[in-house]
Order: structure tokens, then C-alpha cells, then sequence
């Protein structure tokens, strides 16, 4: 019970995948300017990372080791597919706007690791939560950065105005910087900071 | 008098005084005013009368004439686009300017004197409270003494801006530029890139509709006279927008720009002081200029039917915009430039390039002195790394082993 309580917690801040082993960086920046965009790309991974993982583990025993990382993608594959086409179907403005950015959940580092490195060697229903953990602990931060930026460059949060722009007679001067990639760089980086400051122990020894 | 109060309270601050928590900021005072008591002893030490507070010092003395230029120009541009026509800025500036009975006139040399430091010395002031305030916390915090890198860091800082910028901008811009740029990397000496460049690109980035436009001139937009800068009508028009100008205005800097840049002279003067007195580095602003001429030049020769920009010959490209600024005091940053003497050469003339290409090639940045030298700043190790391992090669070569 408490190593089920491990694989699902742990993920959110003591190994986060983004903060902690910087994985998955590529999407955290293009998706994170509104956040609509990133709820639903954190729905999909943490769907897509928890049930890549509870089949890949279900085949674990039956995989021929060398052949393994195509298994593996076609499993990850085929839930993306599920995913792009469920969006398509229900969310299709939101689908535009993650564009791409659905179909490449295939190649998120994140998916691929978590199969390789935790299915591969544990039973289904410990790989589904450490799947889902993971996906929340991605998703945890690209609603953090989310939030930032779209508070802070469009003065919105949700598409609602929260912060009255100086264009509608307000008083907020919206930041260019967090609509570019850079500011979700910006972002990510302090978040590091911050989580390093609260939890020392993630602290690199300095290179020699 | 000063020293002897400066010694009273010492104690105090001193290991197990009262106030130990803020010896970094008494020792900051102390070392500021007087040469610090702790010298060099002993025959092994190479014994100088310059440190970092000197060199600093001495930044701040060859920036002077640019400040002096910054206060005037401002105050000029601003009274000559009231004299065409433009409406003063509805703002306390203009109502201390009418409270102390000063006319509008660009003829006035005190009237321009005292408009421009309404505008100058608020930014200035803004800068220095708000960059003082997150060194005097990283100090404390960190435990080490204040230092005096941001004496001139926050000196440059208001050159770099143009007179109608809001003051909360200013310390945004100021807090990311401390913060970002230099105390997350281990505070000076250690930053990889120029903290007030990045304070600059911050604002540049963020607020693009206050660091372009209108906001030059610290005053209204009169019909028929573009508030833009020479180099944004540069980049439209090409030579055509400079005819209107005279080179010896640019270079002596009676056009509109950021407040501290438009003046070659000064910063000319500036760059010999720095030369002279071995602070500055003569290879970096050499190089950049070697790299300006050729790649503009080149572009000259190459020519373009699309783009005006291409034949603006290189002595238009060092006297617009801040070229000279920054070939002078953010391309020579001791820190962030190449540390070898050949890296120097290659540093600057690269600088130098890439200032060209940007402003010329690319139609979204008209000015490119900014990006060219954050960019180099990044490479500026890798420049060391490639001198440094091409000189252990020829050494090797030399003793002929085996």
C-alpha cells in the first residue's frame, strides 16, 4: 500500500519529470500560453502515461527484449491515436490549437521513459499509478506555468479577464515576454528554484 | 569626522555586536568612503592601489559625459518637437517645467537642462533604489559583502531606456536584470550575461509598445514629425530617412534615441579614459568596429533592391542607435567578454557582424547592438575554450614530444 502511495505521490515534487529529471520540456513551452490548452494537454498525457504504462506492464513477460522499444511505441502510438481522435471529435477548437502538439505525446520523453524504466520491470497496477503519477506531476507544473502566463501576458485566467488591460481602459499593461517561449523558460527555471530551495536534497553536486 | 563615526559604531557590526546580521551593509558604506583597511602585505603580492571599487569608480567617471549628454538631449528633442507643433506631455514634469517658469525653447540651454533630469534622474533614482534593495537581500541573505557592481550596472541602465518610459517598467526591468541576469548565477563575476543588457532585453520584450514608437521624444507627436528613431526610418527608407540629418549631429548626438546612446562623442570620450587608464578593452571595441566595417561593407557591395537598409555605409552604422554605447560600456564588460586577448579580437569583430546583420537583415529589429552582444556574451567561454586549447597545442608542439 505505501509503495502504491509512493509511485502515485512521489512524482509530484519529490522526482517531478519536468523540475527534477527535465523531461518534456518541448510541450510545457508551446502549449502553456492559455490555460485551456494546457488542462486538456495535461488530461491527455496523464491518460496517455497511465494507460501506456498499464500495457506495456501487461505485456512485459511477453515482449522480446530486443524488439521491446517498438512494442512499446506502438502501444503509446495507438493511445495517442484514441486521444488526437476523442479531441477531435468533442474539443475540435482546442484540438486546433494544440495543433501538433497532440500527436507528438508519442514522442514526449516522459511516456517513453516511464514505460521503459518503471512497466517494464513491475506488475499493471503499480505501473498505472506510477503512469498517472507522473502525468500528474507533468501536468502539475504546465498548469503553474499556465497560469503565469496567461495571467500575466493576456491578463486572463481561463479566457476571463482577471486583470483590466490598459487596451479596455484598465489598468494592466500586459507582458509580451510571457506569450514567448522564453518566458515559459523564465518560468520553469524559478519553479526549479524554488522547489530546489524548499527541497535541498534535489540540489546537483557542483561538476568538479 | 565621517571616519571617526564610521569607527564608533564598528563594533556593533563587528562577530557578536549587536547589528552582526548588516555587517555586509556597514562594510559597504565603509569601503565606499575610505580605502578599505585590510591591504596586501607581504613580498608574494603584486600590490596595486586599484580594485574593484576603483575600477567601478572609474566606469562611473568616463560615463559622466554621456549622462551629462543623456540630461541635455533629452530636454533638447523634447522642445524641438514642441517647437513643431507637438502638444508638451500631459505629465508633472511639464507642470514643474511651467512652476519654475521655464520656457519650452531648444534654444535654452538651462530650460533643455533641467526638462531633461525631470525625465533622467527619476529613472536613475528608480534604478538604483530598486537594484540597491534585491543586492543589499542577496547580500544578506548570502552573507557576503555588498559589492559595487551595481554602481555601474545601474548607472547604464537608464542610457539604455528612453525618456517616456513608466518608472514601474524601469524597476521590473531593473529587478530581472539583478535577479535574472547576475544573482541567481552567483552575483558579479559570475554572470554569463551583461545584467543591464538583459535588463534592457527584458523591457524590450515584454513592453515592446513602450521601447518603440513614439515614446523617444518626451513629448507629444506633432503632424508630419515622426517621433521614430533615425535607425527605425533607416530601416524603412534607408539613406533617404538620413538626409534630413547631418552626420556630425548623430555623432555629436542632437537626435532622437534612448537617453545615454545617441552620442558617439561622448561615449568616444568615455572609451579613452577607459583605454588609458587599462579598464576597458581596447581589442574588444577595436574588433567591433574591424567587424562593423567589413560586414557593412560587404552588404554594401552585396546590395538589395527590396531592402534600403543594405547601403548604409559603416560610419552612418556607428553613429546611429547605441553602437557606440554599447562598443564602449556593454561589449567590454569585464565579465561577460572574452577573457583571453585573441578571444578579445574575435569577441568583438563578431559583435561587430552581427550587429550589422541583425540591423540590416532583419526588418522586426532595427537596432541589433543589444542582441549581438547577449548573444556573444553566451559564446564568449567558448571563444576562451578554443584560444585556450589552441595555445596548449602549440606549446605541445614546441617541446615536440613523442
Amino acid at each position: 500500500m505505501s509503495k502504491a502511495h509512493d509511485v502515485l505521490v512521489d512524482p509530484l515534487f519529490n522526482t517531478n519529470p519536468i523540475a527534477l529529471q527535465v523531461l518534456g520540456i518541448c510541450s510545457a513551452l508551446a502549449v502553456t500560453t492559455r490555460m485551456q490548452t494546457a488542462v486538456v494537454m495535461a488530461v491527455a498525457v496523464i491518460f496517455v502515461t497511465g494507460s501506456s504504462n498499464f500495457f506495456v506492464s501487461l505485456l512485459r513477460n511477453r515482449i522480446p527484449s530486443n524488439v521491446r522499444i517498438i512494442v512499446q511505441l506502438t502501444v503509446i502510438a495507438s493511445l495517442v491515436i484514441v486521444v488526437d481522435q476523442v479531441l477531435k471529435a468533442y474539443l475540435f477548437d482546442v484540438s486546433r490549437q494544440l495543433s501538433v502538439f497532440v500527436g507528438l505525446i508519442i514522442t514526449n520523453c516522459i511516456v517513453m521513459g516511464r514505460a521503459e524504466a518503471f512497466a517494464m520491470q513491475n506488475p499493471p497496477g503499480l505501473s498505472f499509478l506510477d503512469g498517472v503519477g507522473n502525468g500528474f506531476g507533468y501536468g502539475l507544473i504546465l498548469l503553474g506555468v499556465g497560469a503565469f502566463r496567461e495571467v500575466l501576458g493576456a491578463g486572463s485566467f481561463f479566457g476571463w479577464p482577471v486583470l483590466a488591460l490598459v487596451a479596455d481602459g484598465g489598468w494592466y499593461t500586459p507582458n509580451g515576454l510571457m506569450v514567448l517561449a522564453p518566458g515559459a523558460f523564465f518560468l520553469i527555471g524559478l519553479f526549479i528554484w524554488a522547489l530546489r530551495t524548499w527541497k535541498p536534497s534535489q540540489v546537483e553536486a557542483p561538476e568538479a | 569626522m565621517l571616519r571617526r563615526l564610521l569607527d564608533g559604531v564598528a563594533p556593533r557590526f563587528h562577530k557578536g555586536g549587536s547589528l552582526e546580521r548588516f555587517y555586509p551593509l556597514y562594510e559597504a558604506v565603509d569601503t565606499f568612503l575610505y580605502t578599505p583597511g585590510m591591504v596586501t602585505e607581504g613580498p608574494s603580492h603584486v600590490r596595486d592601489a586599484i580594485d574593484l571599487k576603483r575600477i567601478m569608480s572609474l566606469v562611473v567617471v568616463s560615463l559622466l559625459g554621456t549622462v551629462a549628454m543623456a540630461i541635455y538631449n533629452t530636454g533638447l528633442q523634447a522642445h524641438r518637437a514642441i517647437e513643431a507643433g507637438a502638444a508638451p506631455r500631459d505629465t508633472w514634469q511639464t507642470q514643474a517645467m511651467e512652476w519654475l517658469g521655464l520656457s519650452f525653447a531648444s534654444g535654452d540651454l538651462v530650460a533643455c537642462l533641467v526638462h531633461g533630469a525631470l525625465y533622467f534622474v527619476p529613472v536613475l533614482l528608480t534604478t538604483y533604489t530598486v537594484g540597491g534593495l534585491w543586492e543589499g537581500l542577496f547580500a544578506q541573505v548570502r552573507r557576503h559583502e555588498l559589492n559595487e557592481g551595481f554602481l555601474v550596472t545601474g548607472l547604464l541602465i537608464p542610457l539604455t531606456l528612453p525618456a517616456g518610459i513608466p518608472l514601474w517598467q524601469v524597476a521590473l526591468g531593473t529587478s530581472f536584470g539583478v535577479v535574472i541576469g547576475k544573482e541567481i548565477f552567483g552575483g558579479t563575476g559570475m554572470n554569463i550575461l551583461n545584467p543591464a543588457l538583459t535588463a534592457r532585453a527584458f523591457l524590450f520584450f515584454a513592453y515592446p509598445a513602450e521601447m518603440s514608437g513614439n515614446i523617444w521624444v518626451a513629448a507629444g507627436v506633432a503632424d508630419g514629425v515622426t517621433g521614430a528613431t533615425l535607425l527605425a526610418g533607416a530601416s524603412e527608407q534607408g539613406m533617404a530617412a538620413l538626409a534630413d540629418v547631418s552626420w556630425w549631429d548623430a555623432f555629436l548626438g542632437f537626435v532622437p534615441g534612448s537617453m545615454g546612446e545617441t552620442s558617439a562623442l561622448a561615449c568616444l570620450l568615455g572609451a579613452v579614459l577607459l583605454v588609458v587608464t587599462g579598464i576597458g578593452s581596447w581589442r574588444v571595441m577595436l574588433g567591433v568596429a574591424i567587424g562593423t566595417v567589413a560586414a557593412a561593407a560587404l552588404l554594401n557591395g552585396v546590395g538589395s533592391v527590396t531592402n534600403p537598409y543594405f547601403a548604409v555605409p559603416f560610419w552612418w552604422h556607428m553613429v546611429l542607435g547605441g553602437w557606440a554605447f554599447g562598443t564602449v560600456y556593454m561589449a567590454t564588460d569585464p565579465v561577460t567578454a572574452a577573457q583571453t586577448d585573441t578571444g578579445r579580437w574575435v569577441f568583438g569583430a563578431l559583435v561587430g557582424v552581427l550587429t550589422v546583420l541583425i540591423r540590416v537583415i532583419n526588418p522586426a529589429y532595427p537596432e541589433g547592438m543589444m542582441l549581438a552582444i547577449l548573444f556573444m556574451n553566451v559564446f564568449a567561454p567558448t571563444i576562451d575554450f578554443f584560444v585556450v586549447r589552441a595555445n596548449v597545442e602549440r606549446r605541445r608542439r614546441r617541446v615536440s614530444l613523442p
